[in-house]
């Protein structure tokens, strides 16, 4: 019982850290496309050029440095709970990137959206009520 | 169309990369000890599998597939639209990986997926 429970505040703080690294990286990485502009040829010198444009832009390693963190959440969570538990659970991140989109893009977020976040929001709290872990080291 | 394909690369390369993951991170076991010299040997046990490469390169494709598509669409189209990732993850959960999906982490993923509708609606 004491080990369930400390593996599921365990589980809780690395879903924390990934909701909050993973949509800030993914808020980070459209500003910086932004700015750059769409990418309009895919023949070598124009991508080449992107790619140039893509790696010498602060948001874009901002961007990176912070899905990083969520990879190194992710990893560390997926090393004892089920994949098909983390991975619906953490859409919470989904209701993170409307409002950080909002407030910080100005992206238009529709009546729509919203309620899309808000059943997100209901289906991760059911996957939630589930054991976070059904399987044995392999 | 090219809006789709970016999508469906996102898609499959990504949670079939989730999925190699997980695979190997289950082969390394659980982790207990948080301290940095300990983190620092399950990566270096982590990254020494192959597995591991397999999932982080289809990963790697479906991240530039993300970057193309972000720089079409706004975050708040692109992002819920890959969360059809949900659907293929608990069908990949259970039947590759052998976990347990009970009814209600089921009804919890259509949920997930159904919002994803609403949102693309939006």
């Amino acid at each position: 019982m004491e080990i369930a429970r400390r593996m599921h505040g365990k589980t809780l703080v690395f879903l924390v850290l990934m909701v909050t690294f993973g949509p800030l990286g993914d808020v980070l990485l459209s500003r910086g496309m932004k700015r750059i502009g769409a990418v309009s040829s895919f023949s070598p010198g124009p991508l080449f050029s992107t790619f140039s444009k893509v790696f010498s832009s602060p948001a874009i390693w901002l961007g990176i440095g912070s899905l990083f963190l969520f990879f190194i959440s992710y990893l560390l969570v997926l090393s004892w709970a089920d994949y098909s538990y983390i991975q619906p659970v953490s859409a919470i991140g989904y209701g993170v990137v409307a409002l950080l989109g909002y407030f910080f893009l100005h992206d238009a977020v529709t009546v729509w959206r919203w309620a899309g976040v808000l059943t997100i929001c209901v289906g991760v709290f059911l996957v939630g009520q589930t054991p976070h872990s059904t399987t044995t080291p392999v | 169309m090219r809006i789709a394909f970016f999508l469906a690369i996102i898609v499959f390369a990504g949670t079939g990369g989730e999925m190699f993951v997980s695979r190997a991170m289950k082969r390394i076991g659980e982790v207990h000890d948080f301290s940095p010299r300990s983190l620092l040997r399950v990566m270096a046990g982590a990254f020494s599998c192959g597995t591991m490469w397999t999932g982080i390169g289809l990963m790697t494709l479906s991240f530039f597939a993300l970057l193309a598509l972000l720089s079409w669409r706004n975050v708040s189209f692109v992002v819920p639209a890959t969360a059809l990732n949900y659907a293929l993850g608990a069908l990949g959960g259970r039947y590759l990986l052998g976990e347990r999906v009970s009814r209600m982490r089921w009804l919890g993923v259509a949920l997930v997926c159904l919002g994803v509708v609403f949102v693309c609606i939006g």
